[in-house]
């Protein structure tokens, strides 16, 4: 079992290498000058500002040295926490700016990854090989996996806070508090967060249930569940053994899609103005702020590597098997 | 179907914009189509150590969240193309494919009339061309629609943000400048309800079609 933790931690320590490397290259390696069109877009008219930025901001990108001597001072800067100086809110760095806005990216993330997973699974298997539940399950299945993340939002936020006016419509808390311990504001934070969530959770709802009804149905094929109908068993005893293996292949595909459901927390909660990352990653972008963009992209890198070994983890703690060829039984 | 608030016709912007939504998903779909079954097919028919190296390559592009890759990546440019961003969306979102793609020739790499070319003394593009894929056409073209929808959904997400084709119009873009203009406070629901939809509407009919191919091809999946 050590050994099988071993090597994804060295996996995902790989990654890591690569994901900052890929992010160290592509402002050196991109075609064109960032600096200079960095410049460009603040339409700077006198000569001799321009030059002394120019200088600046080489200096502080480090572009004046040489290209390794660059690659070790990016690693040095990394593990000293340093991911540079925000250039939209100036004297701030980057990370003390990330870290306020992440509780709020968590805080939607994991409710709506969790929620609509387990309530998918469960509605998927009760759909399957039900006449009329299965056939209007499908489609609408479907139609909510390919709907846009940011287009969910914006019909709920039309149809419940504009139209309806039931919850506020943009922000992580009213304007008129400022965040404390306390009931009133609790309950603010609740209703502004709730829109957001709501959306994500329909979103993600559809994928899992469709995975888990196609799963149960092959599940219901195999051998140890024709075994027991032909025993006489219940037919919801069998159910449930098939939803225990079912659920194997749903957790290694919670993996796979951690990326497509951040990017869509991402446009999430830029619809909704909520001061997570993607507002970040989008007023970063409108103030080209390269140094933050770059920031968020290591930390979404390294939220994502951790939820991916924890993900590893509950796949051992679930599934006895791989327990079993960890420690050397036959395979 | 009514205008933006300047004057700009939705109906127009519609059309054209479902243009450039069908350019990136087939031209973003077919790069990471041809990457994904490139790669997984020399993976899975040549093994050992040129499997083990393009498996984790293709783990590494798949942990790594494609959108995010790409903002940082698109945010870059200075001129952005609809060509440059299908490219980027095909660079990024073939991993899946290729380990689909890789267990399926994986199986049929040991199947006899595959030894039998071997032995024959074809080329290994040959084989894997004339012997493994026709074996397994079905596979592919699923795999292309589901890279098809992929792209086109990567693709908005990344017009939504701002990082669109300059000056271009696209269905994300429209959602942008939706959102961009408070429609939703002004009520225009004209403006960004049309889009919206047909995205949805065109990746929900690709997953369906998806959906009935599978049933031919597969009649365990058919309701008894």
């Amino acid at each position: 079992m050590w050994r099988y933790m071993g090597r994804k931690l060295g996996f995902y320590g790989l990654t890591f290498v690569i994901a900052v490397t890929i992010n160290w290259m592509i402002p050196r390696f991109m075609p064109g000058d960032p600096v200079r069109s960095m410049l460009n877009r603040a339409s700077i008219s006198d000569p001799e500002a321009l030059e002394r930025m120019t200088t600046y901001y080489n200096e502080v990108f480090g572009l004046d040295t040489p290209l390794h001597q660059q690659y070790f001072a990016f690693w040095s800067g990394l593990f000293r926490g340093d991911l540079g100086v925000s250039v939209w809110l100036y004297p701030e760095p980057v990370t003390d700016i990330i870290l306020r806005h992440i509780p709020y990216t968590l805080g939607l993330l994991i409710p709506a990854i969790v929620l609509s997973w387990i309530v998918g699974n469960h509605f998927g298997a009760f759909a399957a090989r039900g006449k009329v539940l299965d056939n209007t399950l499908l489609p609408v299945g479907y139609i909510l996996t390919a709907t846009p993340y940011m287009w969910m939002a914006l019909l709920l936020l039309w149809a419940l806070g504009v139209v309806g006016g039931f919850f506020p419509t943009a922000g992580g808390y009213g304007f008129a508090l400022t965040p404390s311990w306390s009931w009133p504001f609790f309950v603010n934070l609740v209703s502004h967060w709730f829109l957001p969530f709501l959306s994500m959770f329909v979103v993600g709802l559809g994928g899992w249930a469709i995975g888990m009804r196609n799963l149960i149905i092959y599940e219901l094929e195999a051998e140890y569940s024709n075994y027991l109908q032909a025993l006489g068993a219940p037919r919801r005893l069998i159910r449930r053994y098939a939803f225990r293996n079912a659920m194997l292949p749903q957790i290694t595909g919670l993996a796979v899609q951690l990326g497509t459901i951040i990017a869509g927390a991402l446009l999430t909660e830029i619809v909704f103005t909520y001061p997570g990352l993607g507002t970040l990653i989008l007023r970063s972008l409108n103030n080209n702020d390269l140094f933050l963009l770059q920031g968020i992209f290591l930390f979404v890198v390294v939220g994502v590597l951790i939820a991916n070994f924890i993900i590893d983890i509950i796949y051992v703690l679930v599934d006895p098997r791989t327990r079993v060829q960890m420690t050397g039984g036959a395979s | 179907m009514g205008t933006t608030s300047f004057g700009q016709d939705i109906w127009a912007q519609f059309v054209h914009g479902l243009r450039s939504t069908f350019v990136t998903g087939l031209l973003g779909g077919g790069i990471a189509f041809v990457l994904g079954t490139a790669i997984g097919f020399v993976a899975g028919y040549k093994g050992g150590i040129v499997d083990e190296i393009l498996n984790v390559l293709t783990n590494v592009v798949l942990v790594l969240p494609a959108l995010v890759v790409l903002i940082v990546a698109v945010a870059y440019l200075d001129v952005r193309g609809l060509v440059v961003q299908a490219l980027f969306i095909g660079l990024t979102s073939w991993p899946w494919a290729a380990r689909a793609v890789r267990s399926q020739a994986l199986s049929l790499a040991t199947r006899d009339y595959v030894d039998l070319a071997r032995l024959s003394g074809r080329r290994t593009w040959k084989i894997i061309t004339t012997e493994i894929a026709p074996n397994m056409s079905s596979y592919l073209v699923m795999s292309f629609i589901l890279l098809f929808g992929g792209a086109v959904l990567i693709a908005a997400g990344l017009d939504f943000i701002g990082l669109g084709p300059t000056g271009g119009v696209s269905l994300g873009l429209m959602l942008e400048s939706s959102v961009q203009w408070s429609a939703l406070q002004l009520g225009m629901w004209w403006w960004f309800v049309p889009p919206g939809a047909g995205i949805t509407l065109l990746v929900g009919s690709m997953y369906i079609l998806n959906v009935g191919l599978d049933e031919v091809f597969n009649p365990k999946l058919r309701e008894l």
